[in-house]
């Protein structure tokens, strides 16, 4: 097995062939979800990921399995590196019980509380505070781990982004705030909604330290949030990363993209996160034509049997609508 | 205790029952924290958490910034994370500062995710006019917050309820909103030296009779208890309702009371238009109408943004004569 050293970042053959494996997924899944939703499979909402799928496998493989994660509703990568399987992600956009939020939530709201993964908030930057708390849980309870708040550059304008940058570090809470920014909330670009763009040197006024980290670089975002966790898990205090980004879809099927020129586009995409990633693997030496090939079955397989599992779902009964608006009886009554 | 036997009975205020339960809490389960704005070194606003700082420390009693969509969303996120959080908003006008948190997250997230997340927070507001501090501190939301699925709404209207209520809401796997009327706090009552929990689930008969129902909740009960007396003194003998329960509400004793005396007024220290008293009135006619002797009849806060002036806000409000004056129009020409 061959190393490769990536700065402040071990890295075997394995490790990153799984990781590369990881942003294929992601790529192959959501070229997948936006099949399905032309095909009527899925409705609401859908925004795809492509273009950032250096984020959420760089954030993700950094972090322990008891850390917790709240993500936004541009989330599917982010539950895919969790480790939460394909078929229950694909399911719950197709609406079938068997999804992983029971079809209820749909592409903007991915639950999966055995990864401790909570959601999938379509509220921009509503989900920071729920971080703040299940990292004072943690403080409070004294358990050595880090809840991590994924949320776009739009999320830098509300107010919940200010409060939870000012509380998190006045009550040391071991938070990692990371702010996905792919330049545009919704269609209004970052220099169109910030006074501020450098969004870093905006988070450090709260005391915390921040970053901007090249967000088309797995192997600087995975770098920069192990850093950033290992302070925090060790008493630190929160920290805050901007992952410079770009998302090279729409922002929802619904953006006809009047609002950016495709050159610019163009441009990011000769940044292409697993293009570089590819390339950085084949000049370390960690792989083979072989490899790929073989890595771009796996991913077409595990997406074709997702979607297949997602059409073989079932729907919830329709007696089962108000389950759960209120903790169910037997569950009350169980040990808790 | 033996039958005969008379429990050593305590006077005490509301505000101190209120003390005694968040102080029981806090030592009977180390996952229950207090935070909110001026709760500790302050003593809270209305002095509810005097002497809790010094008695528990800055760790479980918290004062927070002034930021109410981040704290409420950190107690929200601290009871996924396995704390039992109290969470005091000063007064219902900032609560809606953390709208978004209670409506968005705690009130949908069990169902949301498909059952996988419980939210067993409890949020303490004081509600209610009667103080002259006008149109940004006096309002009646409670009759919004009932409107929403997910939550359950207390009003606790005596003493006893002041001091049982909480752990009754804290033993609540799901959200739990308690409503403090402000004009209650200095209010004194009497109860058993080991008074505790009381159940959440009933409307209470505060006062029983035959001729009409009078419906009300919180601070609005005494008031109502007031006109009751009035009537009384014309020979009119008023059954008074307090409901208790906000969310979800107790159909049987309230349709109970009305199917007895054949009369309903409602008594909402909220505005008329779109009410709790409109849901209660609405309730009636769906499954009462046939019972009906008379036209129900409602007694709310005028339309108005609370004014300050002590002559407008009292005529703004419900009170004893004008409940009294609405009794006797559902009695028709004998009393009108």
């Amino acid at each position: 097995m061959s190393e490769a050293q990536a700065p402040g970042l071990p890295l075997n053959r394995d490790e990153a062939l799984a990781w590369l494996r990881q942003m294929q997924l992601i790529r192959r899944f959501e070229e997948a979800s936006a099949q399905a939703y032309s095909a009527g499979k899925i409705r609401g909402f859908l925004h795809l990921y492509i273009g950032e799928e250096a984020c959420a496998v760089g954030t993700l493989r950094a972090l322990q399995p008891d850390d917790a994660i709240v993500s936004h509703y541009r989330e599917h990568g982010h539950a895919l590196a969790r480790g939460v399987p394909a078929r229950a992600i694909m399911a719950e956009m197709f609406a079938k019980a068997e999804g992983c939020s029971r079809g209820r939530g749909g592409s903007m709201h991915l639950f999966d509380a055995s990864r401790r993964f909570y959601g999938g908030n379509a509220i921009v930057a509503g989900g920071l505070p729920l971080a703040l708390g299940l990292a004072l849980a943690d403080q409070m309870m004294r358990r050595p781990r880090v809840t991590t708040a994924i949320f776009g550059d739009g999320a830098v304008a509300e107010g919940e982004f200010h409060e939870s940058l000012n509380l998190a570090t006045l009550w040391k809470l071991p938070v990692l705030f990371v702010c996905e920014n792919n330049l545009y909330a919704m269609g209004t670009a970052l220099q169109r909604h910030e006074a501020q763009v450098n969004l870093a040197a905006r988070a450090s006024s709260y005391g915390l330290p921040a970053e901007s980290v090249d967000g088309m670089d797995v192997l600087a975002v995975a770098g920069a949030v192990r850093r950033a966790a290992a302070a925090i898990r060790s008493g630190g205090g929160p920290a805050f990363l901007e992952l410079r980004t770009y998302r090279f879809r729409a922002h929802s099927m619904y953006d006809p993209e009047l609002y950016r020129d495709k050159r610019e586009v163009e441009q990011w995409k000769l940044r292409d996160p697993i293009i570089l990633f590819i390339q950085w693997m084949r000049e370390a030496g960690l792989l083979s034509t072989g490899d790929l090939e073989r890595l771009e079955r796996e991913v077409e397989a595990e997406v074709s049997d997702a979607l297949d599992f997602a059409e073989a779902g079932t729907l919830e009964p329709v007696e089962d609508l108000t389950r759960d608006v209120y903790t169910p009886r037997e569950a009350r009554d169980a040990p808790r | 205790m033996p039958p005969g036997e008379r429990k050593a009975m305590v006077r005490m205020t509301y505000r101190e029952a209120v003390r005694a339960a968040v102080r029981e809490a806090l030592h009977r389960d180390p996952r229950v924290f207090l935070m909110g704005e001026d709760v500790g070194a302050y003593g809270g606003c209305y002095a509810v958490s005097k002497g809790c700082l010094a008695e528990f420390g800055a760790e479980r009693v918290r004062d927070t910034p002034l930021c109410e969509s981040a704290f409420v969303g950190a107690g929200i996120g601290a009871a996924m994370g396995g704390m039992r959080p109290i969470v005091e908003i000063m007064t219902v006008n900032f609560g809606l500062l953390a709208l978004d948190q209670i409506v968005n997250n705690a009130a949908t997230l069990r169902h949301m995710s498909g059952g996988q997340l419980s939210v067993p927070v409890v949020i303490r507001l004081a509600t209610g006019a009667g103080r002259q501090v006008a149109a940004q501190h006096s309002h009646s939301f409670e009759g919004w917050f009932a409107h929403i699925p997910g939550i359950k709404i207390l009003a606790p209207a005596t003493v006893e309820d002041a001091r049982g209520m909480l752990w009754s809401a804290l033993q609540e796997p799901d959200p739990v909103l308690i409503f403090e009327h402000a004009m209650l706090y200095a209010m004194e009552g009497e109860l058993p030296e080991d008074a505790g929990a009381v159940e959440i689930s009933h409307a209470a008969i505060r006062r029983p009779g035959r001729d009409v129902s009078l419906i009300t909740y919180g601070g609005s009960l005494h008031k109502t208890l007031a006109a009751a007396e009035l009537l009384a003194r014309e020979g009119i003998e008023a059954e008074v309702v307090d409901l208790r329960t906000l969310r979800p509400l107790d159909d049987e004793t309230i349709l109970g009371s009305v199917t007895r005396t054949r009369r309903a007024v409602l008594v909402d220290e909220g505005w008329r238009s779109g009410s709790l008293s409109a849901e209660l009135s609405a309730r009636i006619m769906e499954s009462a109408f046939y019972e009906l002797d008379a036209p129900v009849q409602r007694v709310c806060t005028a339309e108005v943004p609370i004014p300050y002036p002590k002559h407008l806000e009292d005529a703004a409000l419900p009170q004893p004569e004008s409940i009294a004056a609405a009794a006797r129009r559902t009695l028709g020409e004998r009393h009108g």
